[in-house]
């Protein structure tokens, strides 16, 4: 398996704050990755380098090819970042969600957004609604499903578990889960709830203050004791 | 009966002005945030390059006014570009300040090139009238009313159909998510400026002719309408800001007409009071929403 992205020594800082101290990760074709560790460690950050929504440096590669500049360069070269609190067009409905989850894509979208409403069939009966007024697990979905109209080569979600019914989560991590297994999606997640990321990803990465504390395989980070002791409480 | 129905015509075309001038100053606060102090300023000077185009040049009349929009769009975006932009990531007060004095610039800058003296637009339609059942209607009052219905039409086609009208609605409205997803923001805040810059240019092409009369201070009573319209209409909505030209347009004219005390000296201060009163009882207007919030 060849490398999707790639991260190599990526620094990040808000204003005095370093919030990345030279991370390096990497996200194989095909593969679902997750990030763990506790809040403020830079997982989001890590998300936000990629899709270049923080000021960055180091090197970071998208199929070989350096992505620089902003977050509108990175969504155009395949990366769909789902960002913490879904980031949905409140003010819009959901079918113009959709819509501008195509934006970067030229031709007809039919077909994608058929595609789409076999995962959620309530989008479509519920197109002309204004997103804001969807309940918080049903933005989530949406928020999905827009990352998935623009066809990406990279999925990044961000805390898709926050503020959501533990059934709901499960319910989303399946969709992540097949969509990886049937259209081979790369999936790069972000999650506090450890178990649950650790179910559906292969591999894994803990962060800790900005650095990467310790990678391996979903296995192998299970039985790592002190993993466990952290972050699965057990 | 025919007198007021006649007044009520003549209302909606003054409206047709208002909410034109009106739809290009919600559509600046909605994409940047402010009201556009210096668009009644541009739109004058857009209405000047038409005059000098068919007056002086001797352009026909249309291809002029196609002239006229194209340069009234390049340069509300190359006024975005190089004026607003700058100061776009800094307090409100400071675009505010620069949209003053892009005014008095435009202002001074239409008086240099062109003079102070009056000078006379003519209307791409006749001035005759025709009898509606008894009622004389004047073919410019229905061609303005027209063409200012026909602008609401495209931009609503415009705004809920094409790919680029949408995302420039949620780089209005969410430019973080909207870079997510691809929209390049800033040409889409451009496209707005431009497209408002259009707008002013087709309301002072309608204001010359039927005030008879262009000169440097054409469309600085018309701002004050207009900001009036959009306010009455709530400043973030189109629909509002049609809908509120075209009342306040009909509701000063017939004020004007039948109210004695007012006549046409009046009009100004009315339109001032309408602001006032729709900031102090209802500040989101008519048809204004309170934004959705998501818990």
């Amino acid at each position: 398996m060849s490398a999707l992205l790639e991260l190599e020594n990526v620094e990040a800082r808000y204003g005095p704050v370093q919030a990345l101290r030279g991370v390096s990760l990497e996200v194989a074709e095909g593969e679902i990755v997750a990030v763990l560790g506790a809040n403020g460690a830079g997982k989001t950050t890590t998300l936000r380098a990629v899709s270049g929504t923080v000021r960055r440096s180091g090197t970071i590669r998208l199929a070989g090819k350096r992505l620089r500049g902003g977050p509108e360069v990175a969504a155009r070269a395949g990366v769909a970042h789902v960002p913490e609190g879904r980031g949905t067009f409140a003010e819009l409905t959901v079918t113009e969600n959709l819509r501008l989850g195509a934006h970067t894509r030229r031709g007809p979208i039919a077909a994608d957004i058929a595609r789409v409403a076999e995962w959620f069939p309530w989008l479509v009966e519920r197109g002309g609604q204004a997103a804001g007024t969807l309940s918080g697990g049903e933005q989530q979905m949406l928020a999905l499903a827009r990352a998935l109209m623009s066809r990406p080569r990279l999925l990044m979600l961000d805390e898709p578990s926050l503020g959501l019914a533990p059934l709901i989560v499960r319910e989303i991590f399946g969709i992540v889960r097949e969509l990886n297994d049937r259209d081979g999606l790369a999936v790069l997640v972000v999650e506090q709830d450890a178990r649950i990321a650790l179910d559906s990803a292969q591999r894994a990465y803990v962060l800790e203050v900005g650095e990467v504390k310790v990678a391996g395989s979903s296995t192998e980070l299970r039985d790592n004791e002190s993993v466990r002791k952290s972050y699965l409480g057990y | 009966m025919a007198n007021f129905f006649q007044q009520v015509v003549s209302g909606l075309a003054s409206g047709g002005i208002y909410s034109s001038l009106a739809l290009a100053l919600v559509l600046i606060h909605r994409a940047t945030g402010v009201i556009n102090f210096a668009q009644g300023e541009m739109a004058t000077f857009s209405t000047y390059i038409l005059w000098t185009l068919t007056a002086n040049h001797g352009w026909p009349y249309w291809p002029a006014v196609a002239f006229t929009l194209a340069v009234s769009f390049a340069g509300g975006v190359g006024v975005h570009q190089l004026v607003i932009r700058p100061v776009e990531r800094g307090s409100v007060l400071r675009v505010v300040i620069v949209t003053i004095g892009l005014l008095l610039m435009l202002n001074g800058l239409t008086t240099w090139i062109w003079g102070g003296s009056q000078h006379t637009l003519h209307s791409p339609f006749p001035t005759r009238t025709i009898d509606v059942a008894g009622v004389a209607i004047s073919i410019q009052d229905v061609g303005t009313i027209g063409v200012s219905i026909g602008i609401v039409i495209v931009l609503w086609l415009f705004f809920q159909f094409t790919k680029v009208g949408l995302a420039l609605r949620a780089a209005a409205t969410n430019p973080t998510e909207a870079r997510l997803v691809g929209v390049r923001v800033p040409w889409m805040l451009g496209l707005g400026w431009g497209l408002a810059a259009v707008l002013g240019a087709i309301s002072g092409a309608l204001a010359a002719p039927s005030l008879a009369s262009l000169d440097p201070s054409l469309m600085q009573a018309i701002l004050i309408y207009a900001f009036a319209a959009a306010v009455l209409g709530g400043i973030d909505s189109p629909a509002g800001a049609v809908v509120g030209g075209l009342l306040l347009g009909v509701g000063l004219n017939l004020l004007g007409v039948y109210v004695d005390f007012i006549g046409a000296d009046l009009r100004l201060p009315a339109a001032l009071a309408v602001i006032l009163v729709v900031l102090l009882l209802r500040p989101s207007g008519l048809f204004g929403r309170t934004a959705v919030k998501r818990v």
